[in-house]
């Protein structure tokens, strides 16, 4: 036991190194401009004293490491510093953003999580059936189409032929629960199709591996039911590559939701970073980012402690 | 000496075959096509139209790539196969150019990738020590940030232009082939041919080129395929974006970023380009299928 906890410290000690890693790297990224933010923010007519004056707003005086760690200090306290296209405070901006981004990515998880077990179960339990065949083929599509194909298509069946959803996720912050939903369906509904094959398949794998083991052949013995197998001797053997590969999938999400934010306009992190990209809103684009990144991390780190956390055979070292 | 030839004819089976190869060569090649899955060959098939449309372009459209030739958002007729866009450009001619521009950028972009992350990752596993580490430990982190997230801080301070885009996507995703060749390469630098290689007073570059770059060529060919899919999917999605390759050239992602409108009147024309990406995906993943299985296959029969 004792030495899962070390482990798990461990990796907790180096998600966080890490994260500074990231964070220096975000920072020095606006380094490498040439020249510097305000000659860049000015171009052609910029003058000495306007670029003096610009210099001076940003702080850009002071040397390059105690701007950073300035940075991170006012980061950790929840302050982004200002927006440079309307001189908004960056986490006023980005407040709401982020709430309706987590919501979008916490919907796409509710439908794809179980949805993707469920359907990999299946799939291992009736092998080499036209179904198993068949997620063969979803799979194969989800790697090959971009994401804003997927999108299109179902804006193009769901919203302008059914009418059943709109193609428009514009959701203000006293939208009803419900209309919500309604509203953010598609968006989720794309996201899913997108990260839902690999954890599917990933179960699928993960049980028919499983299902070489002498153990589950002893089971066969007793004569079990093949249902019943899978279900209470392979699946719990098999919760620390799935409960991994979720995590996983959901780290992706995060990645997803930039594109996909942008083809529903939906008022989200995602659609604020590109937005700002287009206007060189350098500030605005470094906190997105590490906003992104971090959440990468986390979900990345959090996906290494669960495979040690329920990997039994770490229990007892050799 | 032995050694050498011995991995030289190991190596045969798995290398694409070029067209200038000896004749016994080349028809075990044919022989191999041949017997290939139906899958395979119509990857095959996709990809070399695919290629075949991008060569000649020029040749295949009525119109020139941004020439305005009517108003914006004609419908399908004669004139204009496909209607034509947003600034009424024909839509097909825009299709058929886009192949040259959005394939040969993600080429480029891969052949660099490959070019930055296979030279170091087999370098790292060749010095090994403090160099591997220092290599690894930076790649660990530029990892771990998402690579479309990466590319947009990027290209917000490099500013979008073609050139800049091909290096910023190169330098993200070599991170990747660094990892793999780094791996597969660690497997042969312990070879007692690469060995007598250093005891001979072999420089690093023929130790890498000529010891090591052959014996890993099947992972890495199998790889290049994924990669390219996979930075044609993000040159894609950054165009998409509005953040890729700029007009007035004509490219797939942003066709369907100017011409989206139209699906709202349930008109399917820019879904077209966006299926053109899917399909030449889909080919090339055919195509690595096959190979990995072939490849794989050959050496479990070792």
């Amino acid at each position: 036991m004792l030495s899962i906890i070390r482990l798990i410290l461990e990796r907790l000690g180096l998600g966080v190194l890490v994260l500074f890693a990231v964070s220096l790297i975000i920072f020095l990224g606006v380094e490498l401009l040439p020249g510097d933010l305000c000659q860049a923010l000015q171009g052609q007519s910029a003058t000495e004293s306007t670029l003096a004056a610009c210099r001076k707003e940003l702080g850009l005086e002071q040397s390059a490491p105690t701007r950073y760690f300035h940075w991170l200090a006012n980061i950790a306290q929840g302050d982004f510093g200002k927006s440079l296209a309307n001189g908004r405070e960056i986490s006023e901006l980005i407040g709401v953003r982020l709430a309706n981004t987590f919501f979008l990515a916490l919907v796409a998880a509710v439908i794809a999580v179980p949805l993707s077990l469920i359907l990999g179960i299946l799939a291992a339990l009736y092998r080499n059936s036209w179904f198993d065949r068949s997620i063969n083929v979803l799979t194969l599509a989800s790697i090959s189409f971009p994401e804003f194909f997927v999108a299109y298509i179902l804006i193009l069946v769901f919203s302008v032929q059914l009418g059943w959803f709109p193609s428009l996720s514009d959701v203000s912050p006293d939208t009803p629960l419900l209309e919500r939903l309604h509203k953010v369906f598609l968006p989720a509904l794309t996201l899913t199709l997108v990260v839902m094959a690999h954890m599917m398949r990933m179960t699928r794998a993960a049980i028919i591996n499983l299902m070489a083991s002498p153990y589950i052949e002893m089971a066969q013995f007793k004569g079990l039911s093949r249902s019943h197998i899978i279900i209470h001797h392979a699946l719990p053997n098999a919760w620390a590559p799935i409960v991994n590969v979720v995590a996983l999938n959901l780290a992706y999400l995060i990645v997803g939701v930039v594109i996909v934010e942008v083809v529903f306009v939906y008022p989200g992190l995602g659609q604020l970073i590109v937005d700002s990209v287009q206007k060189r809103d350098i500030p605005v684009v470094q906190a997105c980012s590490i906003i992104f990144a971090a959440t990468y991390v986390l979900l990345n780190l959090t996906a290494d402690i669960l495979s040690i956390a329920t990997n039994p055979r770490l229990l007892h070292p050799k | 000496m032995t050694t050498h030839s011995s991995s030289d004819s190991q190596l045969e089976p798995f290398t694409e075959p070029p067209p200038a190869a000896r004749p016994s060569k080349f028809k075990r090649a044919l022989r191999e096509l041949w017997k290939s899955p139906l899958s395979a060959k119509l990857g095959m098939l996709i990809v070399l139209s695919y290629i075949f449309v991008a060569l000649f372009a020029p040749w295949l459209t009525p119109y020139g790539e941004s020439e305005i030739v009517g108003g914006p958002f004609e419908l399908w007729g004669d004139k204009y196969p496909l209607g034509t866009d947003n600034l009424g450009r024909d839509m097909l001619t825009r299709l058929l150019y886009g192949a040259r521009n959005t394939i040969g950028i993600a080429l480029i972009t891969t052949l660099l990738a490959f070019l930055i992350g296979g030279m170091t990752g087999i370098l790292a596993a060749i010095l090994g020590g403090w160099a591997d580490q220092l290599m690894s430990r930076f790649v660990d982190v530029l990892m771990a940030i998402p690579s479309l997230i990466f590319s947009l801080l990027l290209l917000t301070i490099f500013g979008t232009s073609i050139p800049v885009l091909i290096i910023i996507i190169a330098v993200l995703d070599s991170t990747r082939v660094f990892r793999l060749a780094r791996a597969v390469s660690l497997n042969v630098v312990v070879m007692d041919y690469v060995e007598a290689a250093r005891l001979r007073g072999e420089g690093l570059g023929w130790i890498t080129l000529r010891e090591v770059l052959p014996n890993i060529m099947p992972p890495l060919v199998a790889e290049f395929g994924l990669r390219f899919c996979f930075v044609f999917l993000t040159i894609a999605a950054l165009s998409f974006l509005g953040l890729g390759i700029q007009p007035p050239t004509a490219d797939w992602g942003s066709m369907v970023r100017d011409n989206a409108t139209l699906i709202s009147y349930g008109d399917i024309t820019p879904l077209l380009p966006a299926g053109a990406i899917a399909l030449l995906t889909i080919g090339v993943n055919f195509i690595v299928d096959w190979f990995l299985h072939k490849t794989s296959g050959l050496k479990d029969g070792q």
